[in-house]
């Protein structure tokens, strides 16, 4: 049969085993969607979130409720007993407690910020009734924009994780599986084509990819309302090209490993540091300045960066040359490494 | 293959041996556990590399024409385990596609006897099934030789029978086979050339009846003493009988190769009483391939 065969049939193979393994689909397609989902919420920027004052029963009480009625950031909660009040201070289940009083007494903890949040609103509130003035002071015009939320920050950056995941272990897992079963030694005395073998994982990879890519896509667009202000064309190009390179990764890092254990290991030993440095949960900007230039030649911190150019600033992938040049010698140099060192035997 | 060597480290596994493959015959190599038969026949397969020696396969060279010897030979190895998940078809699908001329993969599916099981995953096979289905990826290519390693280890005796049609089904078509085994039977039966191996050694050679003829005896009389040790009788007394070629302790039992059994027989008979001993467990068989291997390395084919 033909070169072309030949991959294709390696190809259909390494497809269908991949959807007949039940954890693969959830780790590539649910665990994402589910993660995703879990941090935008956790951290949702939900709007202003309002102060929850604690007023002590005490003479002219019913002024300060009145007074804080006014505004609707401030949630009012009445203690007959001092002590009270402030166990919940202490437990910062209120941000603030205030007793009546001329002037009222205002205690909160100033390390917190909500404290201090609460306090210029109690203040703001009582303002009026002390000198009388109604006019408000500044005019306010609320601006909302999408693409500053965390959660527009955290997608791409979680598509870039998952692209290397499932390059990694996608491919990684296959070759040390077909090597722990023998079955590699088992292809050596046909005449497939070693880079036959390498081929078809790419290509499978690129089939997942297509799915991967879209469903968590069309999550984030549709679902979480993430903005995707790029050109598709470069947005496929970013995912193809880090998907091609850590499947690469996957590949030399299962090049010389015999058992599923070592090559688990390994890739933890490869993947750890990239989850935590390349700008996933939160930017690698906060990491000391003579470290950026480092931390950008790490394959994920390109994906991702130019993952989020693409997609939040709405750049195209020609204006982020180096993120490209180092995503493509990333993977020119794994798979060159991979098959210089890869053991059939 | 001539004078092959291969060491693992300081262990020589094959040493020195050479033989050839007549085509169309079954080459039979046959040796006890760590004997060196899948380093041998790995090496004819192009996996390993031999240390020494040369090493041809359908007149052409490992080093220069890799890919044309895998074109022209089906292998099945020892220990390979295929993906559970796929089914028989794909697998097959799969391997025929390395192939540039084979048959078509329906037809292998009946020659291994698997039609009713051609959708079923492998991990739902039994272990005859699978060594067959392995056989399958092996005769896809209409090879010219087949090598099989150990292709019966572990399976009952049908199963065993079973595979062995597929076999011989390969021979009568004019394939030339390479097998190894520790089993006689199936050394009998496939064989058409026996080469015997023993730490990396061939210590015999020749057709199946050939090499039993070599022991110089028709049969084996086998037995053991009642209450008392068997080294009771002494070596010289045994081989001084008529009829006895050889003989040998073997745990509780005596084995003596003999030509005339029922003259050995009568003379231990005599042999015991005039000493007062009991004769416990006697019997007799035609001499086979394992008494031939018992008597050259002093071990069991097998262990169990
Ligand atoms: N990869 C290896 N590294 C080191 N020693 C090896 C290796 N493969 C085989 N050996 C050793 O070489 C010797 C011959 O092994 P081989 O597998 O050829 O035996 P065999 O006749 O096929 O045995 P079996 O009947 O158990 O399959 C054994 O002593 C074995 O321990
Ligand atoms: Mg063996």
């Amino acid at each position: 049969m033909t070169r072309l065969q030949e991959i294709r049939e390696l190809t259909r193979v390494r497809v269908l085993l991949f959807f007949r393994e039940p954890e693969a689909i959830f780790w590539v397609f649910v665990f994402p969607i589910v993660l995703a989902a879990v941090l935008g919420f956790a951290f949702r920027s939900g709007g202003i979130e309002p102060s929850t004052v604690a007023v002590v029963q005490g003479e002219g009480l019913a002024r300060l409720t009145e007074a804080f009625e006014q505004d609707e950031y401030l949630e009012v909660e009445i203690f007959e007993v001092r002590e009270e009040a402030f166990d919940k201070l202490r437990k910062a289940a209120v941000d603030l407690v205030i007793e009546p009083g001329d002037p009222p007494r205002v205690s909160f903890d100033p390390d917190r910020s909500e404290a201090a949040t609460a306090r210029l609103r109690v203040e703001r509130a009582l303002m009026p009734a002390a000198d009388g003035a109604t006019e408000p002071l500044v005019q306010l015009e609320p601006v909302t924009e999408t693409g500053s939320r965390y959660i527009d920050f955290l997608f791409p950056g979680l598509l870039g994780m998952n692209l290397m995941g499932t390059g990694m272990w996608g491919v990684g897992f296959a070759i040390a599986d077909v090597r722990r079963r023998k079955f590699l030694r088992r292809l050596m005395v046909t005449p497939m084509r070693r880079s036959s073998f390498f081929i078809s994982f790419i290509m499978s990879r690129l089939v997942f990819l297509v799915l991967e890519i879209v469903v968590l896509a069309g999550f984030g667009r549709w679902i979480l309302g993430v903005p995707f202000r790029g050109d598709v064309i470069s947005f496929m190009i970013v995912c193809v090209l880090g998907g091609v390179t850590f499947a690469g990764l996957g590949i030399l890092v299962a090049s010389r490993v015999r058992t599923i254990e070592g090559v688990s290991g390994l890739m933890n030993l490869v993947m750890m540091p990239m989850w935590l440095a390349s700008g996933v949960f939160f930017s690698y900007e906060k990491f000391p300045d003579v470290l950026h230039p480092v931390l950008r030649l790490l394959p994920l911190t390109a994906l991702n960066d130019s993952l989020r150019a693409v997609m939040i600033d709405g750049d195209s992938i020609l204006q982020h040359g180096s993120e490209f040049a180092v995503l493509a010698c990333w993977c020119a140099v794994t798979f060159l490494v991979a098959l210089k060192i890869f053991r059939w035997e | 293959m001539r004078g092959l060597v291969k060491r693992y480290g300081d262990l020589v596994a094959v040493d020195g041996i050479d033989f050839e493959v007549r085509p169309g015959a079954c080459l039979g190599v046959l040796g006890p556990n760590g004997a060196g038969k899948t380093t041998t026949i790995e090496i004819l397969e192009g996996l390993k590399p031999p240390d020494g020696g040369s090493v041809e396969v359908l007149g052409r060279s490992w080093n220069e024409s890799p890919r044309e010897i895998q074109e022209r030979i089906g292998v099945q190895l020892q220990e390979t385990e295929f993906q559970d998940k796929l089914t028989v078809f794909e697998l097959l699908r799969m391997f025929r596609s390395f192939y540039l001329h084979g048959s078509d993969i329906e037809s292998v599916v009946r020659t291994i006897g698997l039609q009713e099981k051609r959708n079923a995953r492998v991990k739902t096979l039994s272990g005859g099934q699978k060594q067959r289905l392995s056989i399958g990826c092996a005769l896809l290519n209409e090879p010219e030789i087949l090598f099989l390693d150990e292709p019966t280890s572990g399976l009952d005796p049908q199963a065993r029978r079973r595979l062995w049609e597929v076999v011989e089904s390969f021979k009568s078509g004019g394939g030339t086979v390479v097998l190894t085994t520790h089993y006689m039977e199936e050394a009998e039966r496939l064989a058409d050339d026996l080469i015997i191996l023993d730490h990396g050694r061939v210590i015999a050679r020749g057709s199946p009846s050939a090499i039993v003829a070599s022991l110089g005896a028709e049969s084996v009389v086998r037995f053991a003493l009642a209450g008392t040790d068997i080294h009771e009788l002494a070596e010289d007394e045994l081989n001084a009988l008529q009829g006895v070629r050889s003989m040998r302790y073997e745990g509780a039992t005596i084995s003596l190769s003999v030509v005339d059994t029922p003259g050995v027989i009568a003379g231990l008979f005599d042999l015991i009483e005039r000493r007062g001993l009991v004769l416990e467990d006697l019997h007799t068989h035609r001499a086979t391939l394992e008494d031939v291997f018992v008597s050259l390395t002093g071990k069991q084919l097998r262990d169990d």
